[in-house]
């Protein structure tokens, strides 16, 4: 199956991808009965799930890539959100589209500030070093009346729109009756109007940045650059005894996943409108991490596999409510055990894998042949 | 910056921060083990501790703690303190065969196992959480309300014991604080020597150096792990007795912020290193409540997380940095 994929030509390869990504796109207006999640709106649980997808791809590259133990993404992403909300909102009223990149450049500065002297201590000393990272940026944003403590910042810049209050064009959605699909020509998402009832524009939004970041991150995977963050993850030693400087790569991992951690946190400010530090919670940086290592760390389709399901199962199993984190623990742990490498490793540790097994049985002899003689 | 009142108050506010820092020291013990046999961070500890402190809570009810006195009170505490050992000691067990054993069978990368625990303690922290409804299932609610309600909430022994205050040379001192200070030291250094000396202890000092070596040499590795889950939660039992001693409340998340108090304890004095443990908790409780004198109390956690990163900065590994492998008798 896999083999009949990659062997396809390239046009077609591409034609695929391109119906796919128009499928992700026109996913909340089909509304699919089963995929579709009752009771809670389908197009803002996308747009947590795009969300989460970003946030996956980021951290992914600090620990699926680099092998850096991240628990404080979420400050990366706490960074993100008030830059851009006290920005356009609290302290001045700054366009959107400037708030951002502002509140990214900010999330990489403070990740190259956080990496810069703790990223030469031992692994897992760094795993602490940034769960207390993550929780002094929420800390400090609860006690610091500037930041609007506990209360919060409101009226945060949406998106700018096209074509005012109606947008560019409507779009009706699919109606799924009794085993009859009709357009339903009263529910319509205008193109481009980012308004507080629809959520699928900013949906659209979050979609549209997961696909660029997916792109970089297949070209930074492909260079000098990915292969320098393989490297150091593999042996630290040896790749700098081969010229790899680690620290500097290191650290410009560090800075890039920071990079995505605060796009994410800056699109998430805008969608909400409105932040509070209980939306930065350490458990964040949990599921986040989760996400990466349920889905294969290293392996950015399985990191977009993982984030999906812990974005979305919760949704959509809301009639579970009380039980949910129960049950996601219990999720983790059972995972755990059956797939230790996640869902969907990446290539390269399968191969790995399959060498080492191949060896040990090398060096044993070839036990299996002599049982079956025996 | 309160400087006047730091100094006027120095030494209640260090005594108390002692105290503090006995009962994350006594919970570093369980992270610190752990990572010194498996180099894995055991981040479902802190539930080990959360259930030590109901099973205190609960005994201190079920034998009518509230209307005791004298010796019966004392008696009623023994058993509340053993009750919280023997809870934590299976909880941590029962931890090790469930989320950890599986994985460690199958060479699971590391990173799955801190999600394994991840997951363990999400179950164990709502299972608690939500002891209300699973009551309810069995009918048992009605039976059990005393403690099964207030599930979400606190959970108070508020007014079982008193506690008179010592005035010692102008100083006032709380009796509890100084109890806990002198179990939490006194129960490191027997452990310490137990490490050192027993045969057990060595078996788990030559697992943590060379656990292939080691089981070469006779020790069962599977045993030596199961040993430091059991020991860890045996301290972690004994922590929750004198947190429910000194603090009286207990909740089903209790254990989130002071599990991770007491990992950075660990870390501050050098994961893996017992020693270290006691010195990083008490070192970080000082700084806490100095510093929350000193900034206001709003600020304590900030000052615990900046205290470790400064550390880590001038000493990467760690106040006393050697592994629990190193350490000789």
């Amino acid at each position: 199956m896999k083999n009949k994929l990659t062997a396809l030509p390239k046009p077609v390869k591409v034609l695929l991808w391109v119906l796919l990504a128009l499928f992700a796109y026109a996913l909340p207006l089909l509304e699919p009965p089963i995929i579709s999640t009752p009771g809670v709106d389908f197009g803002g649980v996308l747009f947590t799930v795009s969300i989460y997808c970003l946030v996956a791809l980021g951290l992914n590259i600090v620990v699926g890539y680099a092998g850096l133990l991240d628990l404080g993404y979420v400050g990366f992403y706490a960074i993100g959100a008030y830059t851009v909300a006290i920005l356009t909102s609290f302290h001045a009223s700054w366009p959107l589209l400037l708030a951002i990149p502002v509140g990214v450049v900010a999330a990489m500065v403070s990740g190259v500030i956080l990496g810069a002297p703790t990223l030469r201590v031992r692994g897992d000393y760094l795993a602490i070093v940034t769960l207390g990272f993550g929780e002094i940026i929420r800390l400090v944003a609860v006690n610091t009346e500037w930041l609007g403590d506990t209360r919060g910042i409101k009226n945060i810049a949406k998106p700018p729109g096209v074509g005012g209050e109606e947008g560019l064009f409507q779009i009706p959605h699919l109606f799924w009756g009794d085993g009859t699909v009709l357009l339903d020509t009263d529910d319509k998402t205008k193109f481009l109007f980012f308004g507080v009832l629809d959520q699928i524009p900013y949906y659209w939004m979050g979609l549209t940045a997961v696909i660029i970041v997916l792109i970089a991150d297949i070209l930074i995977k492909n260079s000098r650059v990915g292969r320098a963050w393989e490297a150091t993850r593999e042996d630290e030693d040896a790749a700098e005894l081969m010229g790899v400087p680690t620290f500097k790569f290191k650290l410009l991992a560090f800075a890039t996943g920071a990079f995505v951690g605060g796009l994410a946190g800056g699109l998430y400010a805008s969608r909400q409108g409105f932040i509070n530090p209980q939306s930065f919670l350490l458990l964040f940086s949990i599921l986040y991490l989760a996400s990466v290592v349920v889905g294969g760390q290293g392996n950015r389709w399985g990191v977009l596999v993982g984030a999906t399901l812990v974005a979305y199962l919760p949704q959509r199993f809301r009639e579970f409510d009380d039980f949910r984190v129960l049950v996601f623990g219990l999720a983790l742990v059972v995972l755990a055990a059956v797939r230790p490498q996640g869902l969907l490793p990446p290539r390269r540790t399968v191969r790995a894998k399959k060498l080492e097994h191949d060896l040990e049985e090398l060096e044993e002899g070839t036990g299996e042949e002599e049982a079956a003689h025996a | 910056m309160n400087f006047e009142f730091l100094f006027n108050n120095l030494p209640e506010l260090t005594i108390t921060g002692l105290a503090f820092g006995a009962i994350y020291a006594l919970i570093a013990l369980g992270y610190t083990m752990v990572y010194g046999v498996l180099q894995l961070i055991n981040f479902a500890h802190s539930e080990v501790f959360m259930y030590g402190t109901f099973a205190m809570l609960w005994t201190v009810m079920a034998l009518g703690g509230r209307e005791a006195d004298g010796v019966k009170l004392v008696a009623i505490m023994i058993a509340a303190l053993f009750a919280a050992m023997l809870v934590s000691a299976l909880v941590a067990l029962l931890l090790e065969r469930v989320a950890y054993r599986p994985l460690l069978k199958r060479d699971a990368p590391r990173l799955i196992a801190l999600i394994s625990a991840i997951g363990a303690s999400f179950v164990l922290a709502e299972l608690m959480g939500l002891r209300d409804r699973i009551a309810g299932w069995f009918g048992l609610d009605d039976d059990l309300s005393e403690y099964v309600s207030g599930a979400r909430i606190n959970n108070s022994m508020a007014g079982v014991i008193e506690k008179p205050r010592w005035d010692v040379a102008g100083v006032s001192i709380s009796s509890i604080d100084v109890l806990v200070i002198v179990a939490a030291v006194g129960m490191m250094v027997l452990l310490d020597q137990f490490v050192r000396r027993s045969r057990l202890g060595k078996g788990i000092r030559a697992t943590a150096q060379d656990p292939e070596t080691a089981a070469l040499m006779g020790v069962n590795p599977t045993r030596t792990i199961q040993i430091t889950f059991f020991i860890g939660g045996v301290m972690a039992g004994i922590a929750a007795f004198l947190y429910m001693l000194k603090i009286e409340t207990t909740r089903y998340d209790v254990g989130f912020l002071l599990g991770v108090k007491a990992f950075t304890a660990a870390v501050l004095g050098g994961i893996g290193n017992l020693r270290g443990a006691l010195l990083g908790g008490l070192v970080l409780g000082v700084a806490e409540n100095w510093g929350s004198a000193l900034f206001g109390s709003e600020w304590r956690d900030v000052i615990a997380f900046v205290l470790l990163v400064l550390i880590l900065l001038v000493r990467p590994t760690g106040l006393l940095g050697e592994s629990l492998g190193k350490a000789r008798a």
